[in-house]
Formats: structure tokens, C-alpha cells, sequence
């Protein structure tokens, strides 16, 4: 082979353009499109109003996750704008011949939770949806991002989007892991080096060991927060771990398919020499358990540290200072000890079993804190009926909490979970804007473990002394 | 969905020298309960503009009647966060045709031009000029020319050209979106589409 070393980003996005627009975009194929009650109805409203149908139904698949309540989800839904757009996605899906797994529907749960676990998303497929958190699917070595409805529509109508190609960028992170740190904690610590916008107009590759030896459930904790640096995507070669998880599984291609399809996927990678736009290395055994301080998911420190100053930082002073005000706290504030009223453990980043596992291993034995709600949202019925069978539901509710029905919930709280003002919440989340989890809600982002030690505590804890 | 022709704007500006300024802000997920494209100007940057008794906080810059005109002016990273267009569509039902920024969130300044919005990327030191100008002179005015790519502030006549591709550049002077260009290429899509693995 005389071929030029080719990224693994590269030979997903060549082998998706249509067309190539010189001096414009790519015109892109997309494999699997995904849509959610909140950024779909204009899309299908706007088919209307040009009279066009949707292209390719099968590859296009619907489920109810951003506007649900996640509990007495068999009782309709109360907030009548809610129940509307509910109604609005299922009449859209059933009159284009669309899968739908609304509410009630035993596969029903959030969009990149489903998805993965359905064998819907394989490795090399291109994936959007009108959700920033898509990203979550480049842990199969997919090129996967979130988009607005207007594009929405591009794709119901054409199966395809016109996008720029983006810049690439590698991250590596070697070495080993220290007890009680996550995958959460990896990314988290990946964008306080970067910033919120240190990826802006990259697309990236994660690589190293540490990804390597990570979870199919870890990896996607990690790509789904690449949008948080401003990436457009982020992705990880598959593997052995990769195609471990996806054998079996209901839309999985299954015998001589899934021969031709594991021969495929084995070639999905970056050459050796491949090149990137910018490349950055970590060791992970820099990392300790993340949590951040601030307005802006770039705004993290190791628990076991206190608040920078505006010029350790950089950036601007009245930014940071308008963050810090928002949030009651102060430079040089430690953050271990400071109080949580609210925790919440769930969302496209951190509601998978193993995510309520980790929760688990620390509350096991112990109690919640007399002070602090907590909000326990599985990603998906199938995780939800997975913390039953093995046994993790008996351990919340002896240590004192209560499990909900799955959906996005309070992390962006446009159902009823929502943070009163002024409230502190440990979140497993991925934004801690201001207002996201309710209008005036202080969050903090975090591990699973994170979380859990805050929920028995009452206060930031450093989870290692809990383990 | 159509939308007006952008050739050459002259506006005062509404300055919001502040970083980071995502979407969550621009429109709090709350107020995406909608099934049309309605409306949503009236709760533009929502939870910085109105108390929560609905008063507005006087304070806020969309509150003060001196600064006004169509032209939005943000700090760097503006947009960065959610993918939801109902931010573009919030500054558009607003009144807003053109947001200027040292930098853009990707999926924002995508979601901006598919409905007419021109993000205009200036850099860090000539967007701190527009912010003075307008600080030292509420009514000093903007003049963006899509053809020529530049902005000027026409009180000094300081000049800074921008960036954009020439397919949305056709695409915003002309009210051409890429749907209309995606069906005209459906035969192609079709083809490619048969030979695709997935």
C-alpha cells in the first residue's frame, strides 16, 4: 500500500460525500438519524409547507426523552405544551412510516442511550440529531453530531447535511488511572485544559491507553461531552470492546453480515503517521476526581484543589467573576466541604448501568443525607430494569432513595425536575450553564462517584475516602 | 423556510460584552415546549432580561432603550452549548439580522446562517472597538456588506473584512437555503444512497 496515512475521522467522512462544493460545504450522507419530541415538530411542519416526504423512513428512528416526567409515566402527561409535542412526535413519526419508541414504550429512554443499546449505532456510520450530546455515538468510531432543526429537515428530506470539514485533532491520554477515577473525571479534566471552546472547529479522535482499556459505557461518557470543548464531534477507534458490545444485540448485523461488517470495522482507525490538525497528550495518572466551579463545563478542578483566581485562568475578568458571583463562591475557595443540597445522577452522559453501579459501590451500606434530594434517572427502560435485576435498586432505596422512570430530567430541566434557585446540585450531567438544571440553579458537574459521596455526605466529598 | 435577503446592513448595535454566552441563555430550554417557529423573541436571553415576577431587570442591556438597532454584538465563544435552532430563532424574532463575535460556536453559527442570520467573526481587538464605540456613543452605527465581506463602524470608518464561504454567501445574498439545493440533487443522493452500507 502506497496510499497516504489516512485518520480514522478521514475514511468515515470521504467514504459519506455526495458532492464536495468548492469554495462551500460537503454534502454528507447520513446513515442513522435520530429525533426527539423538542427539535423535530418545526422540522416536519416545515416538509409540510414545501410538501415534501421524508427520503429514507427506515433510517430515521424516534423516541420521547427531553419533555417527560419521570414519574407516573403512565398517567398522561400534566403540562399541556408537554403532552403536545409528545402527541406531535408520534402523529409526525406514525404519518412518515418512522420507528417510534414514545412514552410507555418499553425501549423508550434518552436518544444516545437507546440507540447504542439497540445496535442501532455500528461502527463507521455517520449519525446526527437535534441534540448537541450525539457526539455520544463517535465511541463506536462514528462521526456522529448534533444539529439544529433547520438540518432536521435537510436530512428528514434529502438523508443528507452540508457541512464544512471540520479541522482534526488528537487527544492522547496514556498511562493508568488512579483508584476512583472515571471516565467523567477524564473528560471533565480533558476540557479544563482545553476551555470551552478549545475544540471549536475540530473534529476529535481520543486514543491511548487509557481509552483503550475504557468501557463501551465509559467511551461514550467521553465523546458525549466533546461538544462541551466546542468540538463538533469526538470519536474512538473500535475495537474488541467495541465489537464485544455490540454482538448480539437487536439491529446488530448478525451472521455472515456480521462477518463482513467485524472485516470492516477492523479497518477503522488511524494509520500509523496519520496527521492532525493538532495533537495533545495527557497521562492519566495526572487525573484525579473532577468537579467544577463554575458557569462553563471548562470551569473544573480536582476535588482535592480550590478555586483559581481570574488570572490563573485567563480570558476575561468580568466573565469569571460574573461565573463565580452566579455561583457564591470566591477564588481560592476550597471546594471540598462546600455544601450540596440537590444531587442528581442520570443523562446521556452518565445514565447507563455502570454509571449506576459506581453510584451504588459508594451508598451501599450508608445513608443519604437527611438534607439533600436526590434525583436517581435512569438513561432507559433497559437500564432501569438491569438496576432491578441486579440488585442496586434494593441498595438506594435501603440507603434512602427513590428510583425514577427514565428521561432527560434535570439536566436541562425542561420537565418538572427542576433546581430551585439559589439551590447547590451535584449533577452527572454535562452543562452547569447558568439557569440549565432551573432558573437560578448553581450545578455542579461530576462523577457518579462524585455524586454519591456528595448524597451521603451533604457536602463535596472526595469519593476515594469513601471507596 | 424563506427568509430575507442579506446584502448590506446599517444598524445601530445592542453590545453584550460577555464570554461564553450559550445557548441556554439566548433561550432557556423551558421555553422550547413549542411545535412552530413562533414567538420566541419574546423570550430572548429570558432569564437575564426579566425577574422572576416577569419585571424586566433594569440592568440588562435588551431593557435599556438607548441601545437598540439590528445588529447583535457578543463576546467571544458566543452561542457555544445546545444544538437548538430556537436560539437563532429567538435573535431573529427579536429583530436581529447579523450577530458580531470574536468567535462562534459551531452548531450556532450553522443553525444562524440556515435562517438568515449573518454571524460576522471580527477579531478580539476590533470587536473591543466596537464595544467602546458603542459604550462612548449608544447611537454610532455598523454598516456589514455581505459582497464586499466587511464591517465598518462608520463613526471612524475602521474597516475589518470577514470570512465566509462562497456557496452561504450566495446562499444569504440571494434567500436560498440548502434544502432547495439538497432536492435539486436528489438523483444523485439516490444513487449514492443504493451503494452505501448502511
Amino acid at each position: 500500500m502506497s496510499s497516504k496515512p489516512t485518520s480514522l475521522f478521514d475514511k468515515v467522512w470521504d467514504s459519506h460525500v455526495v458532492r464536495s462544493i468548492s469554495d462551500g460545504p460537503d454534502v454528507l450522507l447520513i446513515d442513522r438519524h435520530f429525533i426527539h419530541e423538542v427539535t423535530s415538530p418545526v422540522a416536519f411542519l416545515g416538509l409540510k409547507n414545501r410538501g415534501l416526504n421524508v427520503m429514507f423512513p427506515h433510517r430515521t428512528f424516534a423516541t420521547a426523552d427531553h419533555n417527560t416526567p419521570t414519574i407516573n409515566q403512565h398517567l398522561p402527561v400534566a403540562d399541556p405544551l408537554s403532552a403536545n409535542q409528545l402527541k406531535a412526535l408520534e402523529e409526525n413519526t406514525a404519518s412518515y412510516g418512522i420507528s417510534h419508541w414514545g412514552l410507555g414504550n418499553p425501549k423508550n429512554g434518552i436518544v444516545h442511550v437507546v440507540g447504542p443499546e439497540n445496535g442501532i449505532t455500528l461502527p463507521g456510520m455517520t449519525i446526527v440529531c437535534g441534540d448537541s450530546h450525539t457526539s455520544t455515538h463517535g465511541a463506536f468510531g462514528c462521526i456522529a453530531f448534533g444539529i439544529g432543526t433547520s438540518e432536521v429537515e435537510m436530512v428528514l428530506s434529502s438523508q443528507c447535511i452540508m457541512q464544512p470539514r471540520p479541522m482534526t485533532m488528537r487527544i492522547n491520554v496514556n498511562g493508568s488511572l488512579q483508584k476512583g477515577v472515571t471516565p467523567k473525571d477524564v473528560i471533565l479534566y480533558i476540557i479544563s485544559k482545553l476551555t470551552a471552546a478549545g475544540a471549536t472547529g475540530y473534529f476529535v479522535e481520543y486514543a491511548g491507553s487509557v481509552f483503550e482499556q475504557m468501557s463501551m459505557e465509559g467511551r461514550m461518557t467521553v465523546c458525549n461531552m466533546s461538544i462541551e470543548m466546542g468540538a463538533r464531534g469526538g470519536m474512538i477507534a473500535p475495537d474488541e470492546t467495541t465489537f464485544n458490545y455490540i454482538k448480539g444485540r437487536e439491529k446488530a448485523p448478525q451472521g455472515k453480515a456480521w462477518d463482513e461488517a467485524l472485516a470492516y470495522w477492523k479497518t477503522l482507525k488511524s494509520d500509523a503517521g496519520a496527521s492532525f490538525d493538532k495533537e495533545y497528550h495527557y497521562n492519566g495518572a495526572d487525573i484525579e476526581p473532577m468537579i467544577t466551579y463554575g458557569t462553563n463545563p471548562g470551569m473544573g478542578v480536582g476535588i482535592s484543589q480550590s478555586i483559581p483566581t481570574a488570572t490563573e485562568v485567563g480570558g476575561g475578568k468580568a466573565s469569571f467573576d460574573k461565573a463565580l458571583s452566579y455561583m457564591g463562591f470566591n477564588e481560592k475557595d476550597a471546594m471540598l466541604g462546600k455544601p450540596v443540597d440537590y444531587v442528581f445522577i442520570g443523562s446521556c452522559t452518565n445514565g447507563r448501568i455502570e454509571d449506576f453501579r459506581a453510584f451504588a459501590s459508594i451508598v451501599k451500606g450508608r445513608k443519604k443525607a437527611d438534607h439533600v434530594t436526590a434525583w436517581i434517572v435512569p438513561g432507559s427502560h433497559q437500564v432501569e430494569k438491569q438496576i432491578r435485576e441486579e440488585g442496586i435498586y434494593d441498595i438506594l432505596t435501603e440507603a434512602g432513595f427513590q428510583l425514577r422512570q427514565p428521561g432527560c430530567s434535570a439536566c436541562l430541566a425542561m420537565n418538572d425536575d427542576k433546581i430551585p434557585a439559589g439551590k447547590y446540585a451535584v449533577s452527572t450531567s454535562n452543562r452547569n450553564f447558568e439557569g440549565r438544571q432551573g432558573p437560578g440553579a448553581r450545578t455542579l458537574l461530576a462523577s457518579p462517584l462524585v455524586a454519591a459521596a456528595a448524597a451521603v455526605t451533604g457536602k463535596v466529598t472526595d469519593p476515594r475516602t469513601l471507596i | 423556510m424563506a427568509y430575507d435577503k442579506f446584502t448590506v446592513l446599517k444598524s445601530t448595535a445592542v453590545p453584550l460584552p460577555i464570554e461564553n454566552v450559550d445557548t441556554d441563555q439566548i433561550i432557556p430550554a423551558r421555553f422550547l415546549k413549542a411545535t412552530k417557529r413562533e414567538g420566541f423573541g419574546d423570550n430572548l436571553f429570558r432569564d437575564w432580561r426579566y425577574n422572576n415576577d416577569d419585571s424586566p431587570k433594569k440592568d440588562f442591556v435588551l431593557n435599556n432603550s438607548i441601545y437598540k438597532g439590528k445588529i447583535l454584538v457578543g463576546g467571544r465563544n458566543f452561542g457555544c452549548g445546545s444544538s437548538r435552532e430556537h436560539a437563532a430563532w429567538a435573535i431573529y424574532d427579536y429583530g436581529f439580522r447579523c450577530v458580531v463575535s470574536s468567535f462562534f460556536a459551531d452548531i450556532f453559527k450553522n443553525n444562524s446562517m440556515n435562517i438568515g442570520i449573518l454571524p460576522v467573526q471580527v477579531s478580539d481587538t476590533f470587536l473591543d472597538k466596537i464595544f467602546k464605540a458603542i459604550e462612548s456613543d449608544p447611537a454610532t452605527e455598523l454598516e456589514v456588506d455581505l459582497q464586499q465581506q466587511s464591517i465598518t463602524l462608520l463613526a471612524t470608518g475602521e474597516k475589518e473584512s470577514f470570512q465566509i464561504n462562497g456557496y452561504k454567501k450566495h446562499n444569504l445574498m440571494n434567500g436560498f437555503d440548502d434544502i432547495d439545493y439538497l432536492q435539486d440533487m436528489k438523483g444523485e443522493i439516490e444513487t449514492f444512497a443504493e451503494e452505501s452500507r448502511y
